[in-house]
């Protein structure tokens, strides 16, 4: 099912979280919409589950003006960062609550459960207390107990940022699988650009309340649609008014016409590649990514004089 | 080992003795080893039985009522904007602030002869003061604070994730309230009600002003426990004393064995 929001805004106060903000989220897509905090994607997110009511817009679900219906009647599925798990249930029926609020036949709901539990690998944990699991475990809770109701849209506020790195990946890996299994239309909320990048058909750039752009992860990096996007999304030199790459830098022993000389700072081993740290001979910072192999080929080390070629730079009008 | 941890112990134990358990402890022994026959007597007395019936009375109405508004008020403080809603914090203490006796006062000059409702009160034929009526409310008054109190505190640090995640689930307002907020308060709730039972059994001062202390009547137990004072009658002061007091205990141990293990504190 397809989501539209059509010039969205909403004010906490004197904060403006939502500035006229329209897009689209075509059916069975999954999409992310990625901001540094505060740029009101969290707030966009909670608008389109009803938990938040826009000042003025309109929200679409299925081509449904959905704006004045409460959350309980959107039909979706909503995951939050804390997990928001009734601590006073079991995993089961945590899991069965929204079957249970629509009567379901027990029967059905059993089988519903079980069959989720094994998809979130779950099985054998439905009697244990949100409390008896870890961190990684609940959040899995979180969205089996989202898809239990077979939402039209999943939507997921932040879901792996309380978690630590590895599980995170590890999520992210299998949120994927999970919608390429299922095609619910699903939103997930980050502010991690790494995040948006695997896990995402499409990104939403998000700033200050208003849309940067939205494009796919290939074109988000290498054609971003302006300085906010260039530098939130993967790194950037800037220099004057152009913005390089930092693999978008070569670096020579000998000058040419299009080299400019620069000190090198420091080295930093990131395992396969190497970030070189410099400072133009004007004195303007500029950070340089290349592979070991290329690092040890020119026998780079700090202190020593280079000349800096970019293969490719932007500008913006 | 640690001595000032010791010493800390020692401290609060010491306390706790002094201020609590010896004067319990003494009234529970006294009236065991020297004046069992008589109070015995007392509190078979239908005129203690009586006092007992209207403090119970007053409190089984009290309980109910202050746990609803308890409950209505802290959802409405913690979980709603409206306007006046500091001021609406800051009067459910009102009645710890106010001595009880002054409360009584006030209730006298709204319900008395010559008072707000007194006069059109009783040309309809109701009888308000020096009846259970006015007993009751004076009982309500002092004994709203402790549920809401209990229950404030416990909403904020629950917060409203999981009542949002039931409403995403499709749960109404009132299905996410019994299902998912009352659960979730339930220990305080009980705490709450436990408080307010003992502050209604245990009232002196406004009731004392209202109800006219006819005995038989509008007497309540602990205005029997002052009558037994006033006339000397050991056997009677310890009695009665010794009933509230073993009610009141009762009333904490049952809340201690219904509570599961984990959620002690």
């Amino acid at each position: 099912m397809s989501i539209s929001v059509k010039g969205l805004s909403k004010s906490f106060g004197d904060f403006k979280a939502l500035d006229d903000v329209s897009m689209e989220v075509p059916t069975g897509s999954l999409t992310a919409l990625l901001g540094p905090s505060g740029s009101g994607k969290s707030t966009l997110l909670r608008v389109i589950a009803g938990l938040e009511t826009p000042d003025s817009g309109s929200v679409f679900i299925d081509e449904a003006n959905v704006t004045g219906t409460r959350p309980q009647d959107r039909g979706v599925g909503f995951v939050f960062q804390h997990y928001a798990a009734f601590k006073h249930m079991t995993v089961y029926q945590n899991v069965a609550f929204g079957m249970k609020i629509r009567k379901r036949p027990r029967a059905e709901v059993r089988e519903r459960v079980s069959q989720l539990l094994s998809l979130v690998q779950l099985d054998g944990l439905a009697n244990r207390y949100p409390s008896q699991l870890s961190g990684g475990q609940r959040q899995r809770m979180g969205l089996a107990r989202a898809l239990a109701v077979d939402p039209a849209v999943l939507l997921l506020d932040e879901p792996f940022g309380a978690l630590d790195a590895q599980v995170r990946t590890e999520l992210r890996a299998w949120l994927r699988r999970l919608h390429d299994e299922t095609h619910t239309t699903t939103v997930i909320v980050t502010h991690d650009q790494e995040e948006a990048m695997e896990v995402a058909d499409e990104v939403v750039v998000m700033n200050r309340g208003r849309v940067e752009q939205v494009a796919g992860p290939r074109e988000l990096y290498d054609r971003p649609a302006n300085e906010f996007v260039m530098t939130f999304v993967g790194q950037a030199n800037r220099v004057g008014d152009t913005f390089v790459r930092p693999h978008d830098l070569e670096l020579l022993l000998e000058p040419n016409e299009h080299t400019r000389e620069a000190l090198i700072q420091r080295l930093v081993h990131l395992g396969f590649e190497v970030r070189v740290e410099l400072v133009r001979d004007d004195g303007e910072p500029l950070s340089v990514q290349m592979t070991r192999d290329e690092a040890e080929r020119l026998e780079l080390a700090g202190g020593q004089i280079v000349y800096v070629e970019p293969t490719r730079a932007t500008v913006f009008g | 080992m640690n001595v000032r941890r010791l010493s800390l112990r020692f401290v609060a134990l010491g306390y706790l003795l002094v201020i609590l358990l010896a004067p319990l402890g003494l009234m529970v022994w006294r009236t065991l080893a020297y004046h069992a026959d008589a109070a015995w007597k007392a509190v078979s007395d239908p005129m203690t039985v009586h006092a007992f019936e209207v403090t119970l009375e007053a409190t089984a109405i009290a309980v109910p009522l202050n746990t609803v508004f308890g409950i209505l008020c802290g959802l409405a403080i913690v979980r709603r904007r409206f306007p006046g809603k500091g001021l609406v914090n800051a009067f459910i203490d009102l009645p710890l602030a106010i001595s009880p006796v002054v409360v009584g006062l006030s209730f006298f000059l709204l319900f008395g002869r010559t008072g707000w409702f007194g006069p059109w009160l009783s040309s309809h034929g109701y009888q308000v003061l020096f009846a259970l009526p006015a007993i009751v409310m004076v009982t309500v008054f002092v004994s709203v604070p402790f549920v809401a109190r209990e229950v404030i505190p416990t909403l904020r640090e629950i917060g409203d994730e999981q009542e949002q995640a039931a409403q995403t689930l499709g749960a109404s307002g009132w299905q996410t309230f019994w299902r998912i907020t009352l659960p979730s308060i339930r220990w305080a709730v009980v705490y709450g009600v436990v408080l307010t039972t003992a502050r209604c059994l245990g009232e002196y001062g406004a009731v004392a002003v209202v109800s006219g202390n006819i005995e038989g009547r509008t007497q309540t137990a602990t205005l029997r426990v002052q009558d037994y004072y006033e006339n000397l009658s050991t056997g009677g002061i310890y009695g009665v004393s010794l009933m509230l007091a073993a009610i009141a205990v009762v009333t904490l141990i049952l809340m201690s064995i219904v509570k599961p293990r984990e959620e002690r504190v």
